[in-house]
């Protein structure tokens, strides 16, 4: 299994906060702007976040700058917050994140409840990843998380853990999108346990330097960066290592047009939209050559050698 | 009150110079109101504001695009069921614009997924519309548009003749169902609005079949 060289960084290379955070938003919502009533609220939400202490880990490398924060956190798709893209920031406020814990089950040895805080103990690192979206868009975005590899070492899966589901919270009380049944709730994905396991497959709790937004998947999320954003389930409360490929929300929604497996791949269209190149937010024209494993083939082509990648999408 | 509008009627009715003024007056801001959608985008253009349109404009304006298409379209449609039961004769004068505004924003939302999404790709764009039957329904919707578009006025009205001129552009019930289609067949998850433009549509078109009363169109 290929091992990323884990470096730290000069502070020079590293790209300041202030950057990340878009001071306008947090003005306009100080002066309660109603012009930017919706960035204000998003800004409010990050009021809520703090931030987090993490290595930064530049491998592997990207040449593109982060997303500018305001547009990670302003578009997304979140259902179980509605299904336009600017519901999640309107609606994502009324999630309760803490005290958080995750049920880790399944083929296990030492099953056991963890809370999100202990997880931040552990030790964080700063990944910045490409992350693109199923439907040809893609950002950049800075993640500050673990391994997932480390969680699993907790917990000490046996040789029956074939797959890893992860589940959703479902709370409709504070989630308007549960209301409708536009997926079968709670949302679940799912990876192969190889797959799981790469180094670059990341158990999120932050972003941009803080805690995850809302939105976002706060307070703990997967980011499994050479598969389709929908592959890296948000909002995590149990992680179970299973033996049979699980059913994910997507392939029972739809199957024909969302597969397990999901990694990026230019050479495999969406049913309905080609997936060769991609629009790179905030940039007008889809003009971007999309790689295949999001850029990540180096590190991960491996774990699908004698694979039929178009039969296995 | 009614006094007031007793004469407002006696005005209308005993000057047609007015009322033409009027109506003329109304068609003007009907013109600057539909092209509101597309001057907002130039405004954000030209003022560098892409952030009025989100984290991607270019969807922004793509969907905008589209879904005044079919707004226009249907209140194309709705034209003669609103003459017939307000008993306005006048509205049948907005009904062109009405239709001509179809065109252009369709026409608009051509050209941003030629440009935006399939970046000037010709040959994709050509796979698209024969791989993909919400693009194929589209672009059919909108081909199927540039003969109204074309025949719009009064001249070709007379060249066709009345009847022949009504038999051609009564195919903008196909292209509204091709449009309302397309919409249904591309989005991922959420119908919500393309089933209630296909209710709209339902009625308008369903309006139609009803039995008539000395009217036509």
């Amino acid at each position: 299994m290929p091992r990323l060289i884990s470096k730290p960084i000069p502070s020079s290379e590293i790209t300041p906060r202030e950057v990340y955070l878009n001071r306008r938003a947090l003005l306009a919502a100080a002066a309660g702007g109603s012009a930017l009533a919706m960035m204000g609220k998003a800004a409010f939400a990050s009021g809520l976040r703090r931030p987090l202490e993490a290595i930064p880990n530049t491998a592997p490398k990207i040449s593109d700058a982060p997303t500018d924060h305001d547009l990670a956190t302003s578009y997304n798709n979140f259902y179980e917050f509605g299904t336009s893209k600017s519901d999640p920031a309107r609606n994502a406020d009324a999630l309760t994140t803490k005290p958080w814990t995750i049920e880790i089950v399944g083929e296990v040895i030492k099953p056991r409840t963890i809370d999100v805080e202990e997880l931040i103990n552990m030790g964080l690192e700063e990944r910045i990843y490409r992350f693109r979206c199923v439907e040809a868009w893609s950002m950049v975005i800075p993640w500050i998380g673990l391994e997932f590899n480390k969680i699993a070492a907790l917990v000490e899966p046996t040789s029956r853990a074939k797959y890893v589901k992860f589940v959703t919270v479902n709370r409709p009380s504070e989630m308007p999108g549960l209301r409708s049944d536009m997926l079968d709730w709670p949302y679940t994905e799912g990876l192969r346990i190889d797959e799981a396991m790469h180094p670059l497959t990341l158990l999120t709790v932050g972003m941009y330097g803080q805690t995850l937004a809302n939105q976002n998947g706060a307070p703990v999320r997967m980011i499994v960066p050479w598969k389709y954003g929908f592959k890296s389930g948000k909002s995590i409360v149990r992680i179970e290592f299973v033996e049979k490929q699980p059913v994910t929300a997507w392939v029972a929604a739809n199957s024909r047009e969302y597969g397990f497996y999901s990694n990026v791949n230019p050479d495999v269209d969406h049913p309905r939209w080609t997936q060769k190149r991609e629009r790179l937010l905030p940039d007008f024209f889809a003009s971007r050559d999309t790689e295949k494993f999001n850029g990540y083939g180096e590190q991960v082509a491996s774990l699908y050698s004698g694979m039929d990648l178009k039969v296995n999408y | 009150m009614g006094d007031q509008v007793s004469r407002l009627r006696t005005v209308s009715e005993s000057s047609g110079f007015s009322r033409k003024r009027l109506v003329f007056g109304l068609k003007v801001a009907v013109f600057i109101v539909s092209l509101w959608p597309v001057t907002e985008i130039v405004i954000a253009f030209l003022t560098g504001n892409t952030r009025l349109f989100g984290a991607n404009p270019a969807e922004k304006i793509l969907h905008r695009t589209g879904d005044w298409a079919i707004y226009f379209l249907l209140i194309t449609l709705a034209i003669s069921p609103l003459r017939r039961i307000t008993g306005l004769n006048d509205l049948i004068k907005f009904r062109r614009m009405a239709g001509l505004f179809a065109f252009f924003y369709a026409f608009l939302h051509l050209m941003s997924y030629i440009a935006f999404d399939r970046f000037f790709y010709f040959d994709e764009i050509l796979q698209d519309i024969f791989k993909r039957p919400f693009i194929f329904v589209g672009i059919a919707a909108f081909i199927l548009l540039i003969p109204l578009a074309v025949t719009s006025t009064r001249g070709w009205v007379q060249r066709l003749g009345g009847h022949r001129w009504i038999l051609l552009h009564r195919s903008v019930y196909i292209i509204a169902i091709l449009g309302v289609a397309h919409y249904w067949w591309l989005v991922k998850r959420d119908l919500l609005w393309p089933a209630i433009y296909a209710g709209i549509l339902i009625v308008l078109l369903g309006y139609r079949l009803l039995p008539k009363k000395r009217f036509r169109g």
